[in-house]
């Protein structure tokens, strides 16, 4: 038996996860043997999420811990088992399929369970609650033979039940005992707007019911029967009237507990049992039982942190919130129903925009102590750091909630003012003071703050905040956030790419002229080439445009690092005739080149010195193959698995789909390159998870997720749209990599260009989906020009003799280059190394 | 942009060096480099690369070897300013040489070869 210390966990919940992710990452994680029950057949998954499984995130999407992770840390789960018992005295769990585990620290973080109230009928079929992704499956399956659903609890939880049922078509009906929703978070006038709101989208809202009884229905399967004599019928019930904390085991063991359950933790979140600890919602601290995730993740690191023996302690949590629930912004803060005593109000109604703000202040009129925002909570951030900080008010506090429509931007308080300590982002814990070091540390862009800090990584609820404070600490230290792409333009790529849209600019030498100066260089150059392209599509060989090309660009392959090309034809989608596989064959085998399958579904052939390209590609276009744009930052493939053709999982065409947007799209430069791949079905095996367009087929059309990439930081897809038929699907995509190619910076790859870009995916839906901008019919305009001026560059340049003679090896000799020597390797050539190629001379 | 005296640099043109012509200056495309080879098949082979500037409308020849991808590839790079002088960027790795004096601006230990050029007759002439 090892003598590490063993610390069992009870609880694979999101604190539980957190848990055991801090404990992996404390110095002394290899004197600890760490063991964890999970209850449910899945590990730690994102329950604040859970309503977006209903719109197209899988379980796995919902997963917050990476592949393998546990096993890497060595941490033993025991999936499917339950602890049952818990002896103290002898220091050991019993688990449900018999195993006793021994212990010298147990962590409870069993969490809690929803509160059914005793109804009758409470225990029907067709009644559910909303807390696992089993219970959402369940609710999946009934939805089918249902057409009318309904909550009972309008409170946060219930809403996105609400959410989920509307989300499986249903007609739902939210049903609530307090006289308005959101009882605990808002006040009657955030209330009413809420209702209001949620009414617009269909839900039918029904305040003050006491519901009696819950029997068979006459058209629907339940008949609610309500205090005041009225009824409704639906078909399915969810409820969503509250949580209770898990506290059986601590029960049965005899820990203390609190009045109405809860198990008692101190500082340390120590139970009464020092050798015991309870985190996240089975916990109670000082009276109370925290229902948010953020005092969960802090308690985890609390416990954590005193295992370990380090200095840490719980010592309550801001309960404010914000969230979006069903499309609408609500948030609270602090007192938000101003019960300090003497507390003053301040209220901002906008029937026709459907906003509603209130602050509260203290009775001097000069401190922030609560606030409710409806429709509109942008100012979330700045509000609860004034509250949080004691920041003293502005002379005018309304000035805080009042619209600014004289164009003097908000009167609110400068980033400046908040304290190092002053937490920006509650579900990472991380301080203003945290982002300040990062950014003096390097981190001057926003997509690298968040990803050296993990601040707005979680709910993004802090991610304007963040900007303000890197956008303050740059300025502070006298670094002007410089955006010149070079030294020649005093612009970036976005101001460039519309000067040459609005000005018509058509050569870089008209463009230098007119906004920029000296000569030019290799990074303004490509960046005009491409803009040029992106708008005009000339050929990129034309004598104007021939010295602005990197050199990939300017001999159509992709150079090695000996000098030599690879060869990449187009093979769209991946599907290739065995005439054409063998041409390639043929071809490499003639011109002794190296050949390798591509992660993107082609052939390269490599090896190809500059006098042979325009030869090879002769007999690739006369074989019916065109340019693959390898070479450019263009797209490149769209991968795809064979899909419904022959498939027995595929529920549509996905080859079929992914010929049409390769094709589409071909030839499109860009400020990056452009992936994108079709997957069949949910089992994804062309990967477009991992691709800026990635296009999933779902049974009722295609989910389109977008900005993901592979490489060197790998980056998910986000899900962006669901259940399109091929036309909205192409429209979204042609509007979406347009905006892109107008708006990214040079060398930006879609992820970090929305990333950078305030509101994320949210505001790129907005603008794609809604057309916020009212851009969306210019945007696709423009890129069916690009898609009419399509021609391959290859055959281009192979029927005119000039252009063949730029790739002579040298404007006075035809002698190939005598430093390129190959050498074999496997059956194939490969570039000889310094010492072979002195032998061979030698 | 000062003119680099047109670079016709006679007087730099040691006694084994010859003036060997090239190509006609309208071959040479503008603003953009190419390769040519001097005393070929020879002990003395060199490859150059050529650039036509509209910078200052002059002609620099300079080695077309890149010290450090060790590839005879600098006639394919992209012609740049950096301040006042003109440079070519590698292709491969990006390094930058100035076209007047071959040295690298990313590391002061290395420079490359550059030889002088004259237009005479419409003709781009080299020594070497």
């Amino acid at each position: 038996m090892s003598n590490k210390q063993r610390v069992l966990v009870i609880g694979n919940g999101m604190v539980g996860h957190k848990f055991l992710e801090a404990m992996v990452n404390s110095p002394q994680y290899s004197a600890f043997e760490v063991t964890t029950f999970c209850e449910e057949s899945r590990i730690a998954y994102d329950r604040v999420h859970l309503s977006e499984f209903f719109c197209g995130r899988s379980a796995d999407d919902l997963s917050l811990v990476e592949p393998g992770y546990y096993e890497q840390h060595g941490i033993r789960v025991l999936l499917g088992d339950k602890a049952v018992s818990i002896d103290r005295s002898a220091k050991t769990v019993t688990s449900e399929k018999g195993e006793v585990l021994s212990y010298d620290k147990l962590v409870l973080a069993t969490g809690s369970f929803p509160f059914v109230p005793p109804i009758p009928g409470h225990d029907r079929d067709n009644c559910f609650v909303y807390r696992t992704i089993d219970d959402l499956e369940d609710m999946q399956a009934a939805a089918k033979n249902s057409k009318v659903g309904a909550v009972i609890g309008g409170g946060l939880l219930g809403l996105e039940a609400a959410k989920a049922l509307v989300d499986l078509g249903l007609e739902t009906h939210v049903i609530e005992f307090a006289p308005r929703l959101m009882a605990v978070q808002i006040d009657d006038g955030g209330g009413a707007m809420l209702r209001q709101k949620i009414e617009d989208l269909g839900v039918k809202v029904h305040l003050g019911m006491n519901t009696q009884n819950i029997g068979d229905g006459d058209e629907r399967f339940h008949k609610m029967s309500f205090a005041d004599g009225s009824e409704i019928e639906t078909d399915m019930l969810l409820f969503s009237a509250g949580i209770r904390p898990q506290d059986a085991l601590a029960r049965d063991c005899k820990l203390e507990l609190g009045e109405r359950g809860g198990i008692v933790v101190n500082d340390h979140c120590q139970t009464s049992d020092p050798d015991v600890y309870a985190i996240g919602e089975c916990a109670m601290w000082s009276g109370r039982i925290y229902g948010l995730v953020a005092p969960g993740y802090k308690m985890a690191q609390v416990a954590c942190d005193h295992i370990n023996a380090e200095d840490n302690a719980f010592s309550g949590a801001d309960m404010s919130t914000k969230l979006k629930l069903m499309g609408i912004d609500v948030a609270s803060i602090g007192d938000a129903h101003a019960n300090t005593p003497n507390a003053k109000e301040y209220t901002y109604v906008n029937g026709t925009e459907e906003i509603y703000k209130k602050i509260v202040v203290s009775a001097d009129n000069t401190r922030l102590l609560g606030a409710v925002l409806v429709g509109d909570a942008a100012d979330y951030g700045t509000l609860l750091q004034m509250a949080l900080n004691d920041i003293p008010l502005p002379e005018f506090p309304d000035a805080l909630i009042l619209p600014q429509r004289d164009g003097n931007g908000a009167t609110g308080m400068g980033v400046d003012m908040l304290p190092d300590g002053a937490q920006i982002c509650s579900c990472n814990d991380v301080t203003k003071g945290q982002l300040c070091q990062a950014v003096s540390d390097g981190a001057t862009v926003l997509g690298d703050l968040t990803l050296a800090t993990n601040a707005g990584t979680s709910c993004g609820g802090c991610k304007t905040l963040v900007g303000q404070v890197l956008n303050n600490e740059l300025e502070k230290m006298g670094l002007e956030v410089n955006t010149d792409i070079c030294e020649h333009f005093p612009h970036t790529r976005q101001e460039l790419y519309h000067l040459v849209r609005v000005g018509e600019i058509k050569t870089f030498s008209d463009l230098l002229a007119q906004h920029g100066s000296g000569y030019g260089c290799d990074i303004c150059k490509p960046t005009a080439a491409s803009i040029l392209a992106s708008c005009w599509n000339d050929y990129v060989l034309e004598p104007e445009h021939l010295g602005l090309q990197d050199t990939n660009d300017r001999y159509l392959g992709n150079m090695q690092k000996d000098g030599t090309y690879s060869i990449v034809p187009r093979i769209a989608g991946g599907e290739i005739t065995p005439e054409k596989l063998i041409v390639l064959g043929e071809v490499g085998k003639k011109y002794n080149l190296y050949t390798k399958v591509t992660g993107g579904q082609r052939i390269d052939l490599f090896g190809a010195r500059l006098e042979q390209l325009p030869q090879i590609w002769k007999e690739l276009v006369d074989a019916g193959f065109e340019t693959g744009h390898a070479y450019g930052k263009s797209l490149r493939t769209v991968k795809s698995c064979v899909g419904s053709t022959w498939c027995r999982y595929g529920q549509n065409d996905s080859v079929a789909l992914a010929l049409q947007i390769e094709h589409r799209y071909k030839g499109l430069r860009s400020p990056h390159k452009i992936k994108s791949a079709v997957s069949g079905c949910t089992r994804e095996c062309a990967e477009a998870q991992s691709k800026d367009v990635g296009i999933i087929a779902t049974e009722s059309g295609w989910n389109m997720y977008v900005c993901g990439n592979g490489g060197m930081r790998p980056r998910h897809a986000d899900l962006f749209a669901t259940d399109l038929d091929t036309e909205t699907l192409i429209k979204y995509t042609d509007r979406f990599l347009m905006f892109y190619v107008q708006t990214a910076d040079r060398l930006q790859r879609t992820s970090t260009w929305m990333d950078n870009m305030d509101g994320g995916v949210d505001y790129l839906r907005e603008v794609i989906i809604s057309d916020s901008l009212g851009i969306g019919e210019k945007l696709e305009a423009e890129m069916a020009k690009v898609i009419d001026t399509y021609q391959c560059e290859w055959k281009t340049t192979i029927d005119d003799e000039e252009k063949v003679l730029m790739f002579r090896p040298f404007i006075n000799s035809n002698k190939a280059d005598s430093n390129v020597v190959f050498v074999e390797e496997r059956g194939q050539i490969r570039p000889a190394r310094k010492d072979e190629k002195e032998l061979v001379s030698a | 942009m000062k003119d680099p005296t047109k670079n016709v640099q006679e007087d730099n043109v040691t006694t084994d060096q010859n003036w060997i012509s090239i190509c006609a200056l309208e071959d040479l495309p503008c603003n953009a480099g190419v390769a040519a080879l001097l005393h070929a098949d020879t002990p003395r082979e060199t490859q150059i690369a050529l650039f036509r500037t509209s910078a200052n409308d002059a002609v620099y020849a300079i080695s077309n070897f890149d010290p450090f991808s060790e590839a005879n590839v600098l006639s394919r790079g992209i012609l740049c300013s950096i301040g006042e002088q003109l440079a070519v960027a590698s292709p491969v790795l990006k390094e930058h040489f100035n076209l007047a004096t071959g040295q690298c601006f990313e590391d002061e230990s290395v420079s490359i070869a550059t030889f002088p050029v004259k237009i005479a007759d419409g003709n781009v002439l080299v020594a070497g």
